[in-house]
């Protein structure tokens, strides 16, 4: 038995493990469970060190000489002080680091990629042109985005003509739930797929050619 | 027939999952081959790669682990395939942690049949971690951000980066997605500050929310799941696992419609009952 | 001072890569290009954080002797093992790391998302009840687009796939763009809390 005909049967072993739960938890799901999570997190570990540590930090740091390098590993190692409880407090100046670049940046990308330019893409002409149905649809999209927004809209009750545009703006969020519901069958179904496919024809070869 | 109705309601689950298994089982080794069609942004991801001109430089953003791997990895050759047909150099990156061994699987899978030379025709600059700060650090420096490749290589060294520096100096971005980080992040902080041509290749789960993007031309092509892999395959011209599992995805759907179908009618025939016996 | 710094530090940081974006000055891309470079560094960190904290949890758990202790020193061993497998021996493809990635991790987070399939099946038969108009239309929408976005589609209609894509690109797409405006409203404003300093809970308790 060759290395990589041990690892397909290897691979095999823990899929089967991890299908049995579908019958009941058993020892060897909680077995394929915990190898999982071990593996799992030293992957991270080595993937980390190989990939940052090494060309970004310490590769700089000792080759290239750039002391200013000192600052994000003292940042990093600050992090650690959370384990110990009287400076734990010293971690924050970490944290707000990363909270304030990724607010900054979320904000940016939030305005200009989704609000901005999804505005932008629902105005749309609603009359004119021969195209009628192009003229249909770019009711359907303003009608459905205006009324979906109403709905979303808390600060007034929903009554009267308000509250029957918010009815109409959740007839069209349940059609996007729907539309999603279907999709995640389809995404599901082609997870299996995949593991059924690597069990009959990588591991067992009796899948037709 | 009440007990009929009862024993359908209060089914073992473990029964359902048997019925699953079948669905997607039977199918494989039975194969039907139900023909599809192409669809328009499937069209428009082959279509935006088709245009660039040959010999450009293109960025691939692998963005996925083994969970989504049967949605994404036949989407991933097929968009290897294309590239290397038109002989497109192509510099993947990934911004999650499992992306690159899936990458170099991918890799060592399409290269041979092309004869492409790594580091010449190809690069995998492996992971780094910080998700939109990433992709923000790229808009600045690729080389500063991945100093080296996935083997540990600096790229100052590899030919393929010579003359890449930023966003500017790549003809598109092809980006394959799992969540996030992924196409949501790629469209709000790169496209939206460079107008770079990207085009998104995402899970099943993910696609009806990138449906937005594609209609206001921040992406100009999707594959969404297995069937938008199994189409672009039909474009790029060879059947791999994405066409191969079109016929199971087709039973287990028409299976889960069942189950919904089957579960409301014995429900409400068994309200229905219990309301005549309770007059 | 414990809570005032880093306050500051997030209003610095956060106003800094907001200003980025509209300062075209090279001076200040180079500075912000620095910072970004620092930040993944530090978020690597705290990745090294989480595992050190499971590596923790776990050994505390074998040294009070739970009942699943077996299990959790497996998972220890794995642990360290893949950590020295990939720190000392590399990590390229053929590489012992990459073996045990593509035979063990592999196959087994793929299966665990293929169980998915199982249980939204069972979901589908045991707890989706058509009970309003609300739900009729969901489970209208998801019939139509889960057959009309697979072959089997094509061959009952011809043209199941046109109007499958149709709700895709016009009433589905309407409900998303909807859900996507709002949260980029909430993002905006949550973002903008946070650099304030008005939103603290990423600080913890004293």
């Amino acid at each position: 038995m060759n290395i990589e005909t041990l690892g397909i049967w290897l691979g095999a072993f823990f899929t089967l493990c991890i299908l049995s739960f579908l019958y009941k938890d058993n020892p060897f799901y909680k077995l394929a469970e915990h190898v999982f999570v071990g593996i799992s997190a030293g992957y991270g570990v080595a993937l980390e060190f190989q990939n940052v540590f090494l060309p970004n930090l310490w590769n700089p740091l000792t080759k290239e000489g750039k002391l200013i390098m000192l600052v994000p590993f003292v940042l990093g190692v600050l992090l650690f002080t959370r384990f110990v409880a009287k400076i734990s407090w010293l971690s924050r100046w970490s944290i707000g680091l990363l909270i304030g670049i990724y607010s900054g940046i979320a904000i940016i990308g939030f305005g200009s990629g989704d609000l901005v330019a999804q505005i932008h893409g629902n105005l749309l002409p609603l009359w004119g042109g021969n195209d009628l149905l192009t003229l249909f649809n770019n009711w359907i999209l303003t009608v459905g985005l205006v009324t979906c927004l109403i709905y979303f809209f808390f600060s007034k009750e929903h009554k009267g003509s308000f509250g029957i545009l918010a009815r109409v703006g959740i007839y069209f969020l349940m059609l996007s739930f729907g539309a999603s519901f279907g999709y995640t069958v389809m995404s599901r179904m082609s997870l299996l797929i995949g593991r059924f496919y690597f069990l009959y024809g990588d591991w067992l070869h009796i899948l037709p050619q | 027939m009440k007990r009929l109705l009862e024993t359908i309601n209060s089914l073992d689950r473990r029964y359902i999952f048997l019925f699953i298994g079948l669905a997607v089982s039977l199918p494989l080794f039975f194969p039907i081959g139900i023909k599809f069609t192409v669809t328009h942004p499937v069209q428009g991801f082959y279509n935006t790669i088709e245009k660039v001109p040959n010999g450009s430089k293109i960025l691939m953003s692998c963005d996925y682990d083994p969970g989504s791997a049967p949605e994404l990895y036949p989407m991933t050759i097929s968009a290897l395939e294309q590239m290397f047909k038109k002989d497109l150099k192509v510099v993947i990156t990934c911004l999650w942690p499992a992306g690159p061994p899936l990458v170099e699987k991918a890799l060592a899978h399409v290269t041979p049949q092309y004869h492409k030379q790594p580091g010449i025709d190809y690069v995998n600059l492996g992971f780094k971690e910080g998700r939109e700060v990433v992709m923000v650090s790229m808009g600045a420096s690729i080389p500063n951000t991945f100093p080296t490749d996935y083997q540990g290589k600096p790229v100052s060294q590899i030919p393929i980066m010579q003359g890449v520096t930023n966003f500017k100096d790549v003809a598109m971005i092809v980006n394959i997605s799992a969540g996030y980080p992924g196409t949501k992040e790629w469209v709000q902080q790169v496209q939206s500050r460079y107008q770079i041509d990207l085009v998104a290749g995402c899970t099943a789960v993910s696609a009806p929310e990138f449906y937005p993007y594609y209609q206001t031309g921040q992406l100009k092509g999707l594959l969404g799941g297995m069937k938008g892999a199994a189409e672009y395959e039909k474009l790029v011209g060879f059947k791999g696992l994405g066409t191969r599992g079109m016929d199971a995805q087709s039973i287990s759907h028409l299976t889960v419609f069942l189950f919904i179908l089957i579960g409301n009618l014995a429900y409400f025939a068994l309200r229905f009952w219990k309301g005549k016996a309770s007059r | 001072m414990r809570k005032e710094v880093p306050l500051i530090i997030t209003f610095l940081a956060g106003t800094f890569f907001i200003a980025d974006y509209f300062i075209p000055h090279s001076g200040f891309s180079k500075m912000a290009e620095s910072v970004n470079g620092w930040t993944i560094i530090v978020i690597a960190f705290s990745y090294i954080l989480g595992v050190a904290n499971v590596a923790r949890v776990n050994l505390d758990q074998i040294q009070k002797g739970s009942k699943d202790k077996f299990y959790k020193i497996i998972l220890l061993v794995c642990l360290f093992f893949m950590s020295i497998a990939g720190i000392v021996w590399g990590i390229q493809g053929g590489s012992v790391f990459d073996w045990f990635f593509l035979n063990v991790y592999y196959p087994m987070q793929s299966t665990m998302f293929a169980l998915l399939a199982f249980y939204i099946a069972s979901a589908a038969f045991r707890a989706f009840r058509i009970r309003s108009i609300q739900a009729a239309l969901l489970a209208i929408t998801a019939v139509l687009v889960m057959i009309g976005r697979v072959p089997v589609g094509e061959a009952i209609w011809k043209d199941f796939s046109i109007f499958s894509e149709w709700i895709m690109n016009v009433p589905q797409l309407a409900g998303k763009r909807a859900i996507l405006i709002g949260a980029a409203l909430g993002a905006i404003s949550t973002g903008l809390k946070v650099i304030a300093g008005l939103e603290r809970t990423h600080l913890g308790q004293d």
